[in-house]
């Protein structure tokens, strides 16, 4: 038996989310256990994760497009639907989720310590496992209609959905953590996840908001869901369009050059504010719950 | 961060005047709140309750401590202190090297999985690599006796088999710091003296062994050292077999006295 030389230690003095990258198997393991379980003892299981959003494209396209008749403004508003809700999907879904993580997990969070940020963290992974197949299937519903986009657009819509994860990351551990104490939070996001579909250009085209809004448009358009939500319309709406459509719609202006980089800070702000709470309040998570 | 005292090298934990207080909180209402703010805030919506009052102690490595008290002694709250659930609200705990609780066994357990992937996710869990796991994978499978069941969902296990293999897991996670919670009583007797068996054959490897259990015979032979613990507070240090007397004695005349 050697002696061990490694150095005294105090317990339970992490190092926020770095120590989810030096955890990185478990983190696999917990990601692969949710997506598992979410639908055990369901006989449609994973097909749950498009059956739904696709009842809520009809619900919307019915409404909205043939009703409100906006499809007849804005061209290939299917496209223009569906892009959008994946994107707004794959928020509420992280942001939920996240959201109740801390709680759900109260038995682990008892008895056994382990970096408190794998569990948020875990559930923006298992959100992206559930986002991607969507994400083909508007691929290929793109292609149906004739999309050719750039690499440039493309290259935006990752960065697009970089920033929904940034920003539901940090809400959620944001929320994660203030739930152990007031389980109100749930409550609070249940609200925001309800109004956030309507707080960007999913259902309706941003210059309606532009309109309606004067100077107050600044303040909708620093939200980084309205901005990711219009790179995922340029990315795979706008290239869909045929040469007699273009002239039909006007794109937002400097969405790439000043509203990307803008909602990059605010999502990485949002980020270490929700991270620097939630290192404060994990201290006592384990008699709290 | 500076270490005031020095510590010596083969030290594996070491509390310096540790603290903890639990606020426990009477009601987390609104309305209740707000009744108590505009009625002069009288009364204390939350009481305090001194769980650890200002312990210290050193454990050597290889040391095998039985950490003995009624209950409510702060036994488990000092065993997680040591463990980083719970952070003090006074003085330092330290320790050296990686640091297992066997504390509730299959806490980490999942009903809805197969009893591979809980070998898997618990044993990440507890702190092991890919690596190790499919080395141990086996060895594990063997000393939980679980045989061709491990392919089922545990929710399916009777509860010993449940416990068996959560037992069988922690064991093989290898740490230099074992924390032990009451869970030596484990499925049947065969089982139990096999876990007993185990537990002697970590100590005798060096192992720290940190143990909390209310079976005093058993753990004055697992354990050379005995901490008796009495209201958050160390009573009593020596030797196991006198500790446990102790123990013994201070319980009769508590008996005595109702």
């Amino acid at each position: 038996m050697t002696a061990t030389k490694s150095e005294l230690s105090t317990p339970g003095s992490g190092r926020g989310l770095l120590d989810v990258y030096s955890n990185r198997f478990l983190l696999k393991l917990l990601v692969r256990k949710e997506i598992k379980v979410r639908y055990r003892g369901s006989v449609l299981g994973l097909l749950w994760s498009y059956v739904k959003p696709l009842m809520q494209f009809m619900i919307y396209f019915v409404a909205l497009g043939i009703f409100l008749n906006l499809q007849k403004a804005t061209p290939n508003y299917a496209i223009y639907l569906f892009s959008g809700i994946v994107l707004v999907n794959f928020f509420t879904e992280t942001l939920g989720n996240s959201t109740r993580s801390i709680v759900d997990n109260r038995d682990l969070i008892r008895k056994i310590y382990l970096p408190r940020e794998l569990f948020p963290v875990s559930t923006v992974l298992v959100s992206a496992a559930h986002f991607l197949p969507q994400v083909v299937i508007l691929v290929g519903a793109s292609l149906i209609v004739g999309w050719t986009p750039s690499v440039l657009q493309l290259l935006a819509a990752i960065a697009a959905f970089i920033i929904v994860a940034i920003l539901g990351m940090g809400l959620g551990l944001l929320f994660g953590a203030i739930n152990v104490y007031f389980r109100d939070s749930e409550n609070i996001v249940d609200m925001i996840l309800m109004v956030v579909t309507w707080a960007s250009p999913v259902l309706y085209v941003w210059t309606m908001a532009r309109d309606a809004l004067g100077p107050w448009f600044i303040v909708y358009q620093a939200n980084p869901m309205t901005v990711a939500v219009e790179i995922f319309h340029w990315a795979f709406w706008y290239p869909t369009l045929g040469a007699n459509q273009v002239g039909m719609v006007e794109l937002p202006p400097h969405l790439l050059t000043l509203w990307l980089p803008v909602s990059l800070v605010v999502s990485l702000a949002v980020l270490f504010g929700g991270q620097f709470l939630f290192r404060r309040l994990a201290v006592h998570f384990a008699q709290e719950l | 961060m500076t270490v005031t005292e020095k510590v010596a090298d083969n030290i594996a934990i070491t509390c310096r005047g540790l603290k903890k207080v639990f606020v426990l909180r009477n009601t987390r209402s609104m309305k209740e709140s707000v009744v108590w703010l505009l009625t002069g805030r009288k009364g204390d919506l939350s009481r305090k309750f001194d769980a650890i009052k200002d312990i210290s102690l050193d454990v050597v490595q290889g040391e095998t401590v039985a950490l003995l008290g009624l209950n409510g002694s702060g036994k488990s709250t000092l065993l997680k202190l040591i463990s980083g659930v719970l952070q003090p609200d006074g003085g330092k705990v330290q320790t050296r090297g990686r640091v297992a609780g066997l504390i509730e066994v299959g806490a980490g357990f999942h009903h809805d999985l197969s009893g591979r992937d809980n070998v898997y996710l618990n044993g990440a869990i507890l702190g092991m690599t890919e690596k190790q796991i499919d080395a141990m994978f086996d060895s594990i499978v063997e000393f939980s006796e679980i045989g061709e069941f491990i392919d089922t969902e545990v929710k399916f296990y009777s509860s010993g088999m449940y416990l068996k293999l959560a037992f069988s897991i922690a064991v093989h996670t290898d740490p230099e710091v074992f924390l032990i919670d009451e869970i030596l009583a484990v499925g049947d007797e065969p089982f139990q003296r096999k876990c007993i068996k185990k537990i002697k054959e970590l100590a005798a490897a060096g192992k720290t062994l940190f143990v909390v259990s209310h079976d005093l015979d058993l753990v004055s032979t697992v354990c050379e050292r005995g901490v008796l613990l009495e209201h958050g507070k160390v009573v009593m240090d020596g030797e196991v077999h006198a500790v446990v007397k102790e123990l013994r004695r201070r319980s009769e005349t508590s008996e005595h006295e109702l």
